[in-house]
C-alpha cells in the first residue's frame, strides 16, 4: 500500500504532463486529483491501522559504490505515517481547490494552455515530498529534498511572464541550494565517519561517534555535533529559518494554492521533519540543539515582527509561516520532537486553510492582494470569512487555559511554549516565543479586521463584483477547518500529553523499557526482553557503566523518535508553573486587544504610530534589510569576481602569459591557414590520415588472422 | 568474434574511405546520400558495439576482447577494454549518430564534413581501446586532426584563432607526453600498457639541476603525462582554449569536443598516471585537487557573467571537469567511480546543451543571451527539454550528473575535508548560472520582434534529444547499470594503487 501511495502522484504527474493533449486539460485535472485522493485515503488507512513497528520496503538499488550502498526503499514508521497524512490530505484538497482557483487565470492569454502543466507540477511536488518522507537513507531523502525544490521552483515561476516571479523562483532555488550545501556535507561527513548513509546503521553508531572528534576546517569538533550541524543547515534552507529565510516571502509570487501546499503545509516543514527523523543524532549533539533552539526562537520573533507591518495578505501569512516554523524548531531543539511534529501537523491544517482562504479572498477580489484595498468583506464572502476565522482562532491559540480544550494551535503551540520553558529553564527562546505569540495574535487579527471588517476601501468596482468562491474551493476549506478545530484535541495525548501513549504511538525506546531489558539480559531471560514493550535491545558495549545516573540509551533505529534517558523536558513541561502555561494565552489576548484598538476602534492610530517611529517602521517594512545585505555581500561580489576572473584572469593573465609565444605565432600560422580554405591543405591532411588508417586496417585484417 | 573491437574501431573509417572514393560530392543529392551514408555507418557501429557490451564480463578485471598483432616498424597493435574504457567506447558509438544528425543542416562541403566525423570516430574509439602506448599516442594525437579541421573549416567567424589556440595547447602538452613515453620505453623496455601498469617505475629521489625531486622518475613521468592530460581535460589554468574552441566550433563539433575529447584527459589519468606512477600521483594529488577546486569555483563564477550562451556552457564544462579531476585524485572508490560517472554523464548532458544551443542558433543566428527572452511561449517543447538539461547540469538528484557529483564529492571528503567543502560550493554556483541563463532565455515577456515568429523543435531535433533524456534519467535513477560495469575495474585500480604505493614505501616519502 505505501508503494501505491508513493507512486500514484508520480503517475498522475506524468500522465498530466505528457498526456494532456490526449485526455484534454479536464482529463489531466481529473486524473491528478483522483490519484491524489486515492493516495490520501490510503494514507489515512495506513495511519490509523499502523502499529508502530518500523517497516522497510525495498524497491530497487540506487547508488552503489564500494561501502556506499543505497537503495530506493520505503521506511514506514510513525513519523512517515504522520507526514503521509499531512502531505496527501493537504495536497488532495489543494488539487481540488485549484479547479476553481486556476480556472481563468489572467496571467495567461486566452489560448494558452496552463492547467495541465499546473496540476502536473502539483502532483510532481507531492511525489517528491513523499519520496523525502519515506526515505530510509539520506541519499533518497536528498533526492526528495532537491526534488521538492525543483517543483517549488517551477511553481513559483509559474507566471513566467512576470519578471518578479522568475526572480523569486531563482532565489528560492539558490537559497535552498545553500542549505543543501550543508545537507550534502552532512551526508558526506556521516558516510566518512560511519561508513554508511543508511538511517538505522547511522543511528546505531551515534553513541560511539559522540566519543570522538574529527578535524574539520582547522578545528577539532565532535563528530556527532558536526554532522548534526551540517544537516541542520540544510533544514534551515528548506524551512526558511533566519539567515536563509529570504526566499520564502518572495515565493508568494506563485499561485496561492501552491503557497498553501508547498510554502505552508508541507515542503517548508521538511527541515523540521529532518531534525525529528534524525533525533537519535541530535540527542547526542547538545550544542547543535542549543543552536537550533536559538535560531528557532529568533526566527519566530523576527518573522513575527516583520509580519506586523506587511500589507500584502499573502506576505503576512508567509511571515507567519516562517515564524511558526521557528516554533517547531524550538521544540525540536529542546528535544521534544513529538511536539515539533504535533505543531507541524496542526499547523499544516490551519495554515493551509489560511492560505486557501486568502486565495479565496484574492480570487473574489480579482487578484487584488493588498489588504489596504479590502475591508468589509465579511458579508460578501461569508464562507471564506468563517474559514479564515477558524484559521485565525487556531493560529492565535484560542482555547480554555489550563485545560486541553481548544483550537488546534492552542494545544500544539502551548505545548511548545511549555517545553521551551522547561528546555531552556525559562530562557531566551521561551521569551521569544511568548512575544512572538503576542505578535502572531496581532498580525492575524489585523489581517482579519482589515479584510473582513470596517468599510470597503480601494477600487469599488472590485468590491462590487466580489463574490463567494465556487464549491470546489470552499469544500477544501471546510475539511481543513475540521482539522484546525479538532486536530489538537484529538492528538494531544499521543504527541505530548500522555507519556505512556506517546511512547506507544511513536514506538519509542524508553529509559524505562531499556532498564528492564538490561535487567532481563543480565538475568539471562531473553524472553522477557522480547516481551518488553518497544522491543528495544541494548547495543553491544552499552552495558559499560556510563557517566549518567540513568542507564544510557543507545539508539537502535527502532521506533520513529529517539529520546535519550536524561531527556526529561516533557515531564518538566507538564509541571510548568501556571503563569508559564497561561502566558501564551495572555499574550494572545493582548495582541487581539491591540489589533482591535488599531483597526476597529481607531483606524487612524496605526498610521500615527508609524509616523511616530519612522525608522523602526521602515526597518520592519524592509524585512530587517536582509535582501539588501545579501545583495551587497554575495551577489555583487560574485558577479564582480566573475568579471574579474574572466577579463583579467582568463583573457589577461592566462592567455597573455601562456599565449605570449602563441600570439606571435598565430598570425604566421593564420596566414598559412588561409590555405586551408583553398582546399589543398585539407586534402593533404586527409590523404595522410587516411593513409595511416588504411595501413593499420590492412595490418589488422591480415595480421589478426595469423 | 575475436576482432570485434577492431571491427567497431574501423567501420567508421571504412565508411569514410568509401565515401571519399566512391561517392561524388557537390550536388544536393550527393550531399543527402553522404549524410545518410554516414548516419548508417555510425548507427551500424553503435549496433555492433552492443555486442561488445553484451559480451563484456564486468567481474573479470582483466582486459577483455584483447587483440594483438605485430605492426609496422616493430610496433605492436594491441587493443582491449576494461570496464572504464568500455563505457567510453559505448558513449562514442552512442553519440556519433546523434552528432551526424546534428550536422544535417550544414550545407558546406557536406561530404568532407561527414568524412571528418567518421574518421574522428575511429580515432576516438582507438584512444580508449589502445593497449599499446605508442598506438594510444597515435590515436590521441590523430584525433586532433579531424577536430582541427572541423573547427577550422566549418567553424564560426574567428575559427582560425580558435583552431590554432586549440591545436597549440593540446599539441604542446602532447609533446611532453611523447618524451615521457620514450623514457618509459627506455626504462621498462616495453610499450605494452598492461605490462606497464604493473611495472614499478623507480621512485627514489633524483637530482635535477641541483633540486632533489621526491618520487624521482615517477614524479617526472607523472608530470610529463600531466602536461598533456591537464590541457585536454581541461584543468585550470590551461582551460582557456576550450571556451574559444567551443564558440567557434560548429554544433556537431562542440558535441564531440565536450562529450568525448575532453574525457581523454580523465581517461588518461586513470589509465596511465594512477596505475603507472602511484608515487608521483600521491605526491601531487593534493596539488591537483587544489587546481580542481579552483577550476570549479573560478569557472562557475566566470560562467555567471558570460553573455554568450555557448561560452557559458563551455565554462560550466570546465567546472564539471573540476569535479572529475577532484574525484580521480581522491584515489578512492567513491571518488573514481564518481569521476567516471561524471565524465559519462557530462557526455550526455553537455552534448544535449550544445545541441540545444545549436537549435536556437539555427533559428535566430545569435547566441547572445540578451537577444532572447520569453521563449517558453513560442517554444514550449524546447523550453521543457532545456529545463531538463539545465537541471541535469545543475546536478539535480534523479539525473545522472547528481550521481557523479555526489560520488566525486563523497570521495573528496574522505581525502581532504577542506577541499570538499570548497568544491561543494560548486552546487550553489551551478544553480546560479544555470537558472539565471534559463530565466533570461525563457521567462519574462516576449518583447523582441525577432522572436515572435520562431518555431518549436521539429521531429529531427526532438529525436536527437530523446535518447539523451532517456540516458540522463535512467542513469540518474538506476546508477547500477553503470556502476556494475565500472565498479570492479575501479575497485581493482584503487587496490593496486594502494598496494604498489605501499610496496614503494612511498607513504613515508609523501608525508
Amino acid at each position: 500500500m505505501p508503494t501505491i501511495i508513493l507512486f500514484a502522484p508520480l503517475l498522475g504527474a506524468v500522465i498530466a504532463g505528457f498526456g494532456w493533449r490526449l485526455i484534454t486539460e479536464k482529463g489531466a485535472q481529473l486524473v491528478t486529483t483522483g490519484l491524489l485522493f486515492l493516495s490520501a485515503i490510503l494514507s489515512w488507512i495506513v495511519f490509523i491501522t499502523f502499529d508502530g513497528t518500523t517497516q522497510h520496503i525495498e524497491l530497487f538499488s540506487f547508488i552503489v559504490s564500494g561501502d556506499l550502498e543505497t537503495s530506493w526503499q520505503i521506511r514506514l514508521d510513525r513519523l512517515t505515517t504522520i507526514m503521509l497524512v499531512v502531505i496527501n490530505t493537504v495536497s488532495a484538497l489543494v488539487h481540488l481547490y485549484s479547479w476553481g482557483y486556476m480556472a481563468h487565470d489572467e496571467n495567461f492569454e486566452g489560448n494558452e494552455r496552463y492547467k495541465a502543466r499546473f496540476f502536473s507540477y502539483l502532483s510532481l511536488f507531492t511525489f517528491m515530498m513523499l519520496a523525502l518522507v519515506t526515505a530510509d537513507n539520506l541519499l533518497q531523502m536528498f533526492f526528495g529534498w532537491e526534488g521538492v525544490g525543483l517543483a517549488s521552483y517551477l511553481l513559483i515561476g509559474f507566471y513566467y511572464k512576470k519578471p518578479s516571479a522568475g526572480a523569486a523562483a531563482i532565489k528560492a532555488f539558490v537559497v535552498n541550494r545553500v542549505g543543501d550545501f550543508g545537507f550534502l556535507l552532512g551526508i558526506f561527513a556521516l558516510f566518512f565517519l560511519s561508513g554508511s548513509i543508511d538511517l538505522d546503521t547511522i543511528f546505531q553508531q551515534v553513541p560511539q561517534l559522540a566519543q570522538i572528534t574529527v578535524p574539520f576546517l582547522g578545528l577539532e569538533v565532535n563528530a556527532v555535533e558536526l554532522c548534526a550541524l551540517l544537516l541542520f543547515i540544510g533544514a534551515m534552507g528548506k524551512s526558511a529559518q533566519l539567515l536563509l529565510h529570504t526566499w520564502l516571502p518572495d515565493a508568494m509570487e506563485g499561485p496561492t494554492p501552491v503557497s498553501a501546499l508547498i510554502h505552508a503545509a508541507t515542503m517548508v516543514t521538511a527541515g523540521v521533519f529532518l531534525v525529528c527523523r534524525m533525533s537519535p543524532l541530535y540527542e547526542f549533539a547538545p550544542d547543535t540543539k542549543m543552536f537550533i533552539t536559538l535560531i528557532g526562537g529568533t526566527t519566530a520573533f523576527f518573522a513575527a515582527t516583520v509580519g506586523l507591518v506587511q500589507n500584502d495578505i499573502k506576505r503576512v501569512i508567509a511571515y507567519s509561516t516562517c515564524s511558526q516554523l521557528g516554533y517547531m524548531f524550538v521544540a525540536a531543539g529542546v528535544g521534544v520532537y513529538s511536539v515539533a511534529m504535533f505543531h507541524l501537523l496542526t499547523h499544516a491544517f490551519f495554515k493551509a486553510m489560511l492560505f486557501l482562504g486568502a486565495g479565496s479572498v484574492i480570487h473574489s477580489m480579482h487578484h487584488e492582494q493588498d489588504m489596504r484595498s479590502y475591508g468589509g468583506l465579511r458579508k460578501k464572502i461569508p464562507l471564506t470569512f468563517w474559514a479564515m476565522m477558524i484559521g485565525t482562532l487556531a493560529i492565535t491559540g484560542v482555547g480554555i487555559p489550563l485545560t486541553h480544550i481548544g483550537f488546534a494551535g492552542f494545544l500544539s503551540k502551548d505545548a511548545i511554549i511549555e517545553s521551551a520553558w522547561a528546555g531552556t529553564h525559562g530562557g531566551y527562546a521561551f521569551w521569544m516565543l511568548v512575544i512572538a505569540a503576542l505578535f502572531t495574535s496581532f498580525y492575524s487579527w489585523r489581517l482579519m479586521f482589515m479584510t473582513f471588517f470596517g468599510t470597503p476601501r480601494g477600487d469599488m468596482k472590485k468590491h462590487d463584483h466580489a463574490h463567494e468562491s465556487p464549491r470546489v474551493m470552499t469544500i477544501p476549506l471546510g475539511v481543513l477547518a475540521l482539522g484546525a478545530v479538532f486536530g489538537g484535541m484529538i492528538w494531544y495525548n499521543v504527541f505530548f500529553g500522555d507519556h505512556q501513549k506517546m511512547t506507544q504511538f511513536f514506538h519509542m525506546q524508553s529509559a524505562h523499557v531499556e532498564a528492564q531489558t538490561a535487567v532481563a539480559q543480565d538475568e539471562d531471560h531473553p524472553v522477557l526482553a522480547e516481551v518488553a514493550e518497544g522491543d528495544a535491545v541494548a547495543a553491544p558495549g552499552e552495558a559499560a557503566p556510563s557517566a549518567h545516573e540513568k542507564p544510557d540509551l543507545a539508539p537502535t533505529g527502532e521506533g520513529a523518535i529517539f529520546m535519550s534517558a536524561d531527556n526529561e523536558v516533557i515531564e518538566e513541561a507538564h509541571h510548568a508553573p501556571v503563569w508559564v502555561k497561561v502566558s501564551p494565552f495572555i499574550a494572545m489576548l493582548i495582541g487581539l486587544g491591540v489589533a482591535w484598538l488599531f483597526y476597529i476602534v481607531n483606524p487612524a492610530l496605526p498610521a500615527k504610530l508609524a509616523k511616530g517611529m519612522p525608522a523602526l517602521h521602515r526597518f520592519l517594512l524592509n524585512k530587517w534589510y536582509f535582501d539588501e545585505l545579501y545583495d551587497a555581500i554575495f551577489r555583487r561580489p560574485a558577479l564582480a569576481l566573475g568579471q574579474f576572473f574572466w577579463k583579467k584572469g582568463d583573457e589577461g593573465t592566462i592567455d597573455g602569459a601562456l599565449n605570449g609565444l602563441a600570439y606571435k605565432l598565430i598570425p604566421a600560422l593564420a596566414r598559412l591557414a588561409g590555405r586551408i580554405q583553398s582546399g589543398y591543405l585539407f586534402h593533404y591532411a586527409f590523404a595522410m590520415v587516411v593513409g595511416i588508417l588504411v595501413l593499420m586496417f590492412w595490418v589488422v585484417l591480415t595480421g589478426g588472422s595469423q | 568474434m575475436q576482432n570485434l573491437l577492431s571491427i567497431i574501431t574501423f567501420i567508421p573509417v571504412l565508411a569514410a574511405i568509401i565515401l571519399a572514393i566512391v561517392m561524388r560530392g557537390g550536388t544536393e543529392a550527393a550531399d543527402r546520400n553522404a549524410k545518410w551514408f554516414a548516419l548508417t555507418a555510425t548507427s551500424v557501429t553503435f549496433l555492433v558495439s552492443l555486442f561488445l557490451l553484451a559480451g563484456y564480463n564486468p567481474n573479470n578485471t582483466d582486459f577483455q576482447f584483447v587483440e594483438q598483432t605485430k605492426w609496422i616498424l616493430g610496433m605492436n597493435y594491441k587493443v582491449g577494454v576494461d570496464g572504464i574504457s568500455l563505457i567510453f567506447v559505448m558513449l562514442i558509438t552512442f553519440l556519433m549518430p546523434i552528432t551526424i544528425c546534428s550536422a544535417w543542416t550544414n550545407e558546406k562541403r557536406v561530404k568532407e564534413y561527414m568524412i571528418a566525423f567518421l574518421v574522428l570516430e575511429t580515432f576516438m574509439i582507438g584512444v580508449f581501446t589502445a593497449l599499446d602506448i605508442v598506438l594510444f599516442y597515435l590515436f590521441f594525437e590523430a584525433s586532433l586532426i579531424p577536430m582541427f579541421l572541423i573547427i577550422g573549416v566549418w567553424g564560426g567567424r574567428q575559427r582560425v584563432y580558435a583552431t590554432f589556440k586549440f591545436f597549440l595547447y593540446t599539441f604542446l602538452g602532447s609533446v611532453l607526453m611523447l618524451v615521457g613515453i620514450a623514457w618509459m620505453f627506455a626504462i621498462a623496455g616495453t610499450t605494452d600498457i598492461p605490462t606497464l601498469m604493473e611495472y614499478d617505475f623507480p621512485s627514489m629521489p633524483v637530482d635535477v639541476l641541483g633540486f632533489s625531486i621526491p618520487g624521482g622518475v615517477q614524479t617526472l613521468l607523472f608530470l610529463a603525462f600531466f602536461a598533456s592530460f591537464s590541457v585536454k581535460t581541461p584543468m585550470w589554468p590551461v582551460h582557456t582554449w576550450l571556451p574559444d574552441a567551443h564558440v567557434q566550433a560548429p554544433t556537431a563539433g562542440s558535441v564531440d569536443l565536450a562529450a568525448i575529447l575532453l574525457k581523454m584527459g580523465g581517461y588518461g589519468f586513470l589509465r596511465f598516471s594512477l596505475p603507472m606512477f602511484p608515487v608521483g600521483t600521491e605526491l601531487l594529488a593534493d596539488f591537483i585537487m587544489w587546481l580542481s577546486v579552483i577550476a570549479i569555483i573560478y569557472a562557475s563564477l566566470v560562467a555567471l557573467v558570460q553573455t554568450d550562451m555557448k561560452k557559458l556552457i563551455a565554462y560550466s564544462s570546465v567546472a564539471h571537469m573540476g569535479f572529475v579531476t577532484l574525484g580521480i585524485f581522491s584515489v578512492n572508490k567513491q571518488g573514481i567511480d564518481g569521476a567516471v560517472y561524471t565524465m559519462l554523464s557530462h557526455g550526455f548532458v553537455s552534448s544535449a546543451l550544445f545541441l540545444s544551443v545549436g537549435f536556437i542558433y539555427d533559428r535566430l543566428h545569435t547566441r547572445e543571451i540578451a537577444a532572447f527572452g520569453g521563449l517558453v511561449k513560442r517554444m514550449p517543447v524546447y523550453a521543457m527539454l532545456f529545463m531538463f538539461f539545465t537541471m541535469a547540469n545543475v546536478g539535480l538528484p534523479g539525473t545522472s550528473s547528481f550521481v557523479g557529483e555526489f560520488l566525486s564529492l563523497a570521495g573528496a571528503f574522505q581525502a581532504n575535508r577542506l577541499l570538499a567543502v570548497l568544491a561543494t560550493t560548486g552546487v550553489i554556483l551551478s544553480a546560479c548560472y544555470g537558472l539565471w541563463l534559463y530565466r533570461r532565455m525563457f521567462f519574462g515577456p516576449m518583447l523582441k520582434e525577432s522572436l515572435k515568429a520562431v518555431v518549436d523543435l521539429d521531429l529531427r531535433e526532438k529525436a536527437m534529444l530523446a535518447p539523451l533524456v532517456i540516458m540522463t534519467l535512467l542513469l540518474g535513477v538506476y546508477p547500477s547499470l553503470l556502476t556494475d560495469i565500472i565498479g570492479p575495474t575501479v575497485a581493482n585500480l584503487v587496490e593496486n594503487y594502494h598496494a604498489s604505493l605501499a610496496a614503494a614505501g612511498a607513504v613515508a616519502v609523501a608525508h
